[in-house]
């Protein structure tokens, strides 16, 4: 589970020019953008949801620790345990002593992006247990070695001869499918004997409800469901920011998360846990652990990053973004890909390593319009950069052409004849098309689209010529 | 340990923030109210966008035939595993019910809902000693016996109907239809891990 190497310029630049992966974010993109508008336009008023959504969990956030508290007396009171997690070695301790505790050989996971953070899959595979992800796309990226490139969809840049090929590496006795119905049918077959043979099952929690003690998970295909039924032993992983009030309030982000993911009015399925079996059930699983990860939360929490505290992971922002869409997740280089990747893996991961994410980002502003918890992510992005120069780390190139543009631009009279000068200068080069192809300085640019040259005069020009006739 | 640490940076984190005091949330959010005819017109739709099918029936009673019709034309085994209230139905003796756990080899189960939400059109299934979780997931073949005075409008009033009950259900099922999956190019294929059918049998009042 290997996160691709180098640095984003090149994982962006090798992106670029990948066929299957430009065919596979050509086939998703329109889909989600439009099945999101239609799920969002049917509901009376999905404003107030998301303005009700973003007040609760400003509420939760602002007073997390009596939150937190009532989640976890609850749990305990329905016979569940809770373990809290500072850092992600500390959440991989706790998740490998409860396996040990349980004599586990096989284990079942649905997905769930805590456990990607904290690395969870090498460090269960290094102490030789068998971990297999039973969420198809997790499934597909767990053959080939890779991480996930879309939260919702993990192999999203797959093609389906890809998934074929995979399959028919990995399924040794059975004939190439090539359909989706096929390829659907054999992980459905091959996933059964794991999900009944698994002695362990770990799903991720999209909610935590204070109310009752209970862990939520919404998914279509009943893979979470099954790993945490048949198994012995569930174990939830889930940040310590998910935490909610009751169970109404869980009702207000189950309408605005399966829209704003997948486009569906609703999940298939959404599954309230509660403990561990009782007296008298004939299934569910006989321990219920929820380990809470704080891994950076808490250090978010109350500081300029607060507000990115409130995303439920639905990728809405990454399925908006201009530039997720055109490399998609992998050149990010970690777990959270697009918008949201950009503000939590420099937070987490640190903003030297990761100078270039906030920085990839054209402002434009739509993955901010469509967060169902109206996170200002842009804002959030800007402010990113500023952190970055206030710590020096913007490069030296950036820094001295940025300090010369300031000089000059407080120099009016220098600054409009070098603007006169220089529209001048590009109409000259562009000739009659009026655009230019190559331009010295800037060949990134025009290598991959024409730069169109400016028309007429400057704004100064004409804002004095203007004046001269009123 | 591990726990006094996290409550020490977040009340350390919160304390940077005194004087901001959350807002507390407004009226909560509610849908326009439907009358029983709305809510029932409402489910039939939604849950038959969701690829479900619907069958009416006018008494408890009919459960038994309409299952063994169910069973005949899918061409499937007449063995069922069967919520207990369900079982104790008079039952056409060809057909053996196993009111346990599924196992890998149920092919077909039916079930008693808690509830059906006319908003989302799904069914609201409460977990207990008579009806198991797995009856849910395993089979390829789920049949839902639903009362259509168990049809309310929206999810808050399931809520409310569970903290009437008392305790919490270990397991509240939330089904919209068959499983599916989209991992594949984004093409949505019915049958993922769950059923590959949900039929339910729609009991009049």
């Amino acid at each position: 589970m290997s996160a691709p190497g180098g640095s984003f310029e090149s994982r962006a630049a090798l992106a670029l020019k990948d066929p299957s992966l430009q065919k596979a974010l050509g086939n998703f993109k329109p889909l989600f953008v439009a099945k999101r508008a239609s799920a969002i336009a049917e509901l009376p008023d999905f404003e107030a949801l998301r303005e009700r959504a973003a007040q609760i969990k400003n509420a939760v956030l602002g007073e997390l620790d009596v939150w937190l508290e009532r989640y976890a007396s609850a749990v305990e009171a329905a016979g569940g345990k809770v373990h809290f997690a500072s850092d992600a070695a500390e959440a991989r301790e706790i998740i490998l002593g409860i396996c040990r505790d349980a004599n586990a050989k096989t284990i079942c996971k649905g997905k769930s992006m805590v456990s990607e953070e904290i690395a969870l899959n090498p460090a269960l595979e290094a102490e030789g247990y068998e971990v297999v992800e039973t969420d198809l796309g997790e499934y597909i990226i767990q053959l080939a070695q890779e991480a996930p490139s879309h939260i919702i969809a993990p192999a999203i840049h797959k093609t389906r001869e890809q998934v074929a090929d995979l399959f028919e590496a990995h399924h040794p006795g059975r004939p190439r499918e090539e359909s989706v119905a096929g390829l659907v049918n054999e992980a459905r077959h091959v996933l059964r004997d794991k999900f009944f043979e698994a002695d362990v099952g770990i799903t991720g929690g999209n909610f935590l409800i204070a109310e009752t003690g209970s862990s939520v998970i919404v998914t279509n295909e009943g893979n979470g469901d099954l790993s945490q039924t048949l198994a012995r032993v569930h174990i939830v992983t889930s940040g310590i920011e998910r935490v909610l009030p009751t169970l109404d309030d869980l009702s207000v982000f189950l309408r605005i998360l399966a829209r704003s993911a997948t486009g569906q009015d609703t999940e298939c399925y959404t599954t309230i846990s509660t403990g561990p079996r009782r007296a008298g059930d004939p299934d569910g699983p006989q321990e219920y652990h929820v380990v809470l990860v704080d891994n950076g939360r808490s250090k978010m929490l109350g500081g300029k990053f607060h507000d990115m505290l409130r995303c439920i992971r639905c990728g809405a922002c990454m399925n908006h973004c201009p530039v997720y869409s055109a490399i998609g997740g992998h050149a990010y280089g970690w777990v959270y890909p697009g918008p949201m990747g950009a503000i939590l893996t420099p937070l987490f991961n640190g903003m030297a390593e990761h100078y270039d994410l906030p920085n990839a980002c054209t402002l434009n502003g739509r993955c901010q319009s469509v967060c169902p918890v109206k996170i200002p992510l842009t804002e959030l992005i800007r402010t990113l950069r500023s952190e970055q120069v206030k710590a020096g780390l913007m490069p030296a190139r950036q820094r001295t052409l940025l300090a010369a543009w300031g000089w000059v631009a407080r120099h009016p009279d220098l600054y409009h004849a070098l603007e006169r000068f220089g529209t001048r200068l590009l109409r000259a080069r562009a000739g009659r098309a009026g655009r230019i192809k190559s331009l010295p300085g800037a060949g990134a640019w025009t290598q991959v689209r024409d730069l169109p040259a400016p028309q007429g005069d400057t704004f100064i020009e004409q804002w004095q010529a203007q004046r001269g006739k009123s | 340990m591990s726990r006094e640490q996290v409550f020490a940076d977040v009340r350390r984190a919160l304390a940077a923030r005194k004087g901001q005091a959350p807002r507390t949330p407004e009226a909560p959010y509610a849908i326009a109210a439907m009358d029983a005819s709305e809510r029932l017109a409402r489910f039939l739709t939604r849950a038959v966008q969701h690829a479900c099918s619907v069958e009416r029936l006018d008494a408890i009673a009919q459960v038994p035939a309409a299952v063994q019709a169910y069973l005949e034309a899918h061409a499937l085994p007449l063995q069922i595993a069967s919520a207990r209230p369900l079982a104790a139905l008079d039952w056409p003796s060809v057909i053996t019910r196993d009111t346990g756990a599924a196992v890998m080899q149920t092919r077909t189960a039916v079930s008693l809902a808690a509830a059906g939400i006319a908003e989302s059109g799904t069914l609201a299934m409460c977990s207990g000693p008579d009806s198991p979780i797995t009856h849910n997931f395993v089979p390829e073949y789920h049949i839902v016996v639903l009362r259509e005075a168990d049809i309310v409008a929206a999810q808050e009033d399931v809520w409310q109907r569970l903290r009437a009950g008392g305790a919490m259900p270990r397991a509240v099922n939330l089904i919209a239809g068959p499983s599916r999956t989209g991992d594949v190019e984004q093409t949505i294929q019915i049958g993922a891990h769950g059923p590959r059918a949900v039929h339910i049998l729609l009991v009049g009042s």
